[in-house]
């Protein structure tokens, strides 16, 4: 093995994303002495993105600053078999991070909860519809776990992170102004929700009008200042409108660095190493269990760290390429549908409709990542998918996220990019334009697979990951349908025009979409069809677990941090008080 | 990094992509060819964090950049084109020295793909010089665009005010306060 190996560990993590940071906070806090390795640069609020120079755009949001440079590592990406998969040498679609804290930094904040149904997807569909109404090619599942198994878990994170937003359903007692379909919550969120802008004002009026039943986005830029359980202190958020693809300056985003990372700080049982390039996890001889990973440090040398546990947390890419590099597990192969590692990616299917405005302002400078209303009746499960046409559905919202001028300046249809006429028309409509969103789900199916790319390398010389993907015909109609509700609830709000951006195949990874990519090394019940069990336990190596949202089975509409978080936070307890007191697997093979 | 003679083409390129008017200045007097030379001679001018091993392979839209020329190459290249094909087209005059209106005929053939250039894509290039100049006007101060903030007072944007708390409910209020950039505005430095 290497030549420099380190003293041995109880726990390695891999990523200090929030899946990561959430498991390195429960571990060390049971007194484990826990190494996390990340790829990326260290970074702190003060350090790295103070609000001196936070609000940077072109720094942050056009030139990327806190992403993972392609030059370091990326994916190849082709829409189909036949297609030869080409690299992803500059993002777009979606944009993977990486540093101290990970996306965690520079997420919007929209903090969900899938619902119960989507937890078993499969059979919910088949009980409520019929087998027929699930398209042949679809290989969608159950999650192995349950919305009731995982409520403790959502509610320890949204506790830990002070989410702002209102319940809808009080252990099962509907409450007015949250979301009516949500599973029932044992309480209310730690922090109200955040105070309202203009244009969302005016979407869940018109919403309301039309019979919807709009509530406040639930947020992780918090309303109101808050202390959490680990005695942390999360500002107040000032809406500068400078969250996504941003660090928050003033500590009022709930990211690893404003919930956990203070306390981690002071415990001589952590140990965060950054610029730490995994290469492989290593096995003993019979490949049953991880004996530590190999990785490139921050001067270049190679290290071994030993360790009892392992655990998986780099972004979903990371996550399935690292499974694959180091043979675990059987690679997925779409032909026979056999095998499981790679199977199952799947995406976010997004459209969007502008409204243009002759007077009102609406501002659109103040904002936050998670500061809007939402419509969640589209995703509801009486929905007869039958008569739709398609499986899955959608939230609509009416999102103010902060209108930073370089990419957001919208004009009304017709105007050139340029001249004269752009720069009347662009001095006319920024401040009088509405962006309403459509998010929806996005199925697990045959044609949408992860596995190596047989051309492209790293900078290591290890092969890079290769994506096949695109939009599922039901998808497609299933995002046209919300698009053309969203598209009514726009027009009742009264704009001089409107522009409807319908999505359309194929899947391009040239505009941003969602860095929302989920799948490859799903959970499940059954080893034929998932990569861990219900406890993010693989299912080949004992001592191994794979978290964050490579394990979604499929998407459902809703942004994936709360859901991530949960699984970590549940895959934590059964580290502690079942897999620890006997370590093995949890449930048999 | 750019030369005097290709800054001058930049120069008067921005000043047609956002020409001075009753609205404000243009994309010359807002800084936009400096910005865009700066940005030329740092890590995105260079593709400094771009993964740029072969095979470079012709794909499809949906598969997006595969070039390995560097914004820089690019910029450099296209300027050198469209420099050529004035001073043949147009009895050696450069296109700085063109009319306005024969300025924006040019450039709105190269946008629409009517006008080729000998040796460049000529369209892909007009996207980048599009791009970063807009860039330009509306990026922060200290990048060396958007100089006096005319990009901002264009449209109304603050800048980098960061606190818009007692904002957030006054629906449909015009915002009072001058814009601010990372380095403070220009009233903070003209006193001294």
């Amino acid at each position: 093995m290497p030549a420099d190996a380190l003293p041995a560990a109880d726990v390695v993590i891999i990523g200090f994303g929030w899946s990561g940071a959430l498991i390195a906070e429960a571990l060390s806090a049971a007194g484990l002495g826990v190494v996390v390795l990340e790829r990326g640069p260290y970074r702190d609020t003060a350090s790295d993105f103070p609000p001196g120079f936070a609000p940077d755009e072109l720094r942050y949001a056009v030139r990327h600053d806190l992403v993972v440079p392609t030059a370091q590592n990326t994916i190849t990406f082709r829409n189909r078999v036949g297609q030869t998969a080409l690299p992803v040498r500059q993002w777009g679609s979606f944009l993977p991070a990486s540093g101290a804290g990970g996306g965690g930094v520079h997420w919007n904040g929209q903090t969900w909860r899938f619902r119960p149904s989507d937890f078993v997807l499969r059979s919910h569909l088949a009980n409520a519809h019929g087998h027929d109404v699930i398209p042949s090619d679809a290989t969608i599942q159950d999650w192995g776990v349950s919305y009731a198994e995982l409520e403790p878990f959502y509610d320890r994170f949204e506790y830990l992170a002070g989410i702002s937003g209102r319940a809808g359903n009080l252990r099962g007692h509907r409450q007015e102004g949250g979301n009516p379909f949500e599973g029932p919550r044992q309480r209310d969120y730690p922090t109200p929700p955040m105070r309202m802008t203009l244009a969302p004002t005016r979407f869940a009026e018109a919403a309301r009008a039309l019979g919807y039943h709009p509530f406040p986005q639930p947020s992780a830029n918090l309303s109101e200042p808050y202390t959490n359980s680990l005695g942390v202190v999360i500002g107040p958020c000032s809406y500068c409108g400078f969250c996504e693809r941003f660090g928050c300056g003033n500590y009022s985003k709930a990211s690893p660095q404003t919930v956990l990372m203070p306390a981690l700080r002071r415990r001589p049982n952590v140990a965060l190493r950054t610029g730490a390039e995994v290469l492989e996890i290593a096995r003993t001889p019979d490949g049953r269990h991880a004996r530590g990973v190999r990785y490139v440090d921050a001067d270049g040398i190679e290290r071994y760290q030993r360790a009892e546990l392992v655990i998986l947390a780099a972004y979903t890419f990371e996550n399935v390429r690292l499974l694959l590099l180091s043979g675990i597990g059987q690679p997925y192969d779409p032909r026979d549908g056999s095998g499981v590692v790679g199977r199952n990616y799947a995406y976010q299917t997004t459209a969007s409709v502008q409204l243009f405005f002759d007077e009102t302002r609406f501002n659109p400078f103040i904002g936050a990542g998670a500061l809007g209303m939402v419509v969640d009746d589209l995703n509801a499960e009486g929905r007869d998918h039958a008569r739709l046409g398609f499986i899955g559905g959608a939230h609509l919202a009416a999102m103010q996220s902060g209108g930073r001028p370089i990419q957001s300046r919208p004009t009304r249809p017709g105007t050139p990019r340029w001249g004269g006429a752009w720069k009347h028309a662009v001095a006319r409509d920024y401040l009088r334009n509405v962006r309403l969103g459509a998010s929806g789900s996005s199925l697990s199916h045959r044609g949408a697979w992860l596995d190596l790319d047989p051309t492209y390398q790293d900078r290591h010389g290890r092969r890079l990951l290769r994506m096949t993907f695109d939009f599922h015909a039901n998808d497609l109609r299933m995002i046209q349908h919300a698009t053309d509700r969203l598209a009514e609830i726009g027009r009742a709000m009264g704009p001089a025009e409107m522009v409807v951006n319908q999505r359309h195949g194929p899947y391009s990874v040239v505009p941003y979409q969602s860095t929302h990519n989920v799948g490859g090394a799903v959970m499940g019940p059954d080893p034929t069809t998932s990569v861990v069990n219900p406890w993010l336990q693989s299912w080949d190596v004992a001592n191994l677990f794979v978290v964050g949202a490579s394990s979604f089975p499929q998407n459902p509409s809703y942004n994936p941090t709360g859901t991530v978080a949960a699984l970590a936070l549940h895959a934590a307890n059964a580290i502690l008080t079942r897999y620890l007191p006997a370590p093995g697997p949890l449930v048999p093979r | 990094m750019l030369t005097l003679a290709e800054a001058a083409t930049l120069e008067a390129i921005v000043d047609r992509l956002i020409p001075p008017d009753e609205l404000g200045p243009g994309g010359r007097e807002a800084g936009c060819a400096l910005f865009i030379d700066r940005q030329l001679a740092g890590p995105f001018g260079r593709s400094e964090s771009l993964y740029l091993l072969p095979p470079f392979l012709d794909g499809t839209p949906e598969q997006g950049l595969q070039s390995p020329l560097t914004p820089a190459v690019r910029m450099r290249a296209g300027l050198a084109a469209l420099e050529a094909h004035c001073r043949a087209a147009f009895v050696g005059r450069a296109f700085a020295a063109l009319p306005p209106a024969g300025q924006d005929r040019l450039l709105s053939e190269i946008e629409d793909g009517t006008r080729s250039l000998a040796g460049v894509n000529a369209r892909a290039w007009f996207d980048l010089v599009l791009q970063m100049t807009m860039e330009g006007f509306f990026a922060d101060p200290i990048h060396g665009g958007n100089r006096q903030m005319a990009g901002w007072r264009l449209i109304g944007f603050p800048g980098a005010r960061y606190d818009y708390r007692d904002w957030v409910e006054r629906h449909g209020a015009a915002y009072t306060l001058p814009p601010v950039g990372i380095g403070g505005r220009p009233g903070w430095h003209d006193a001294g």
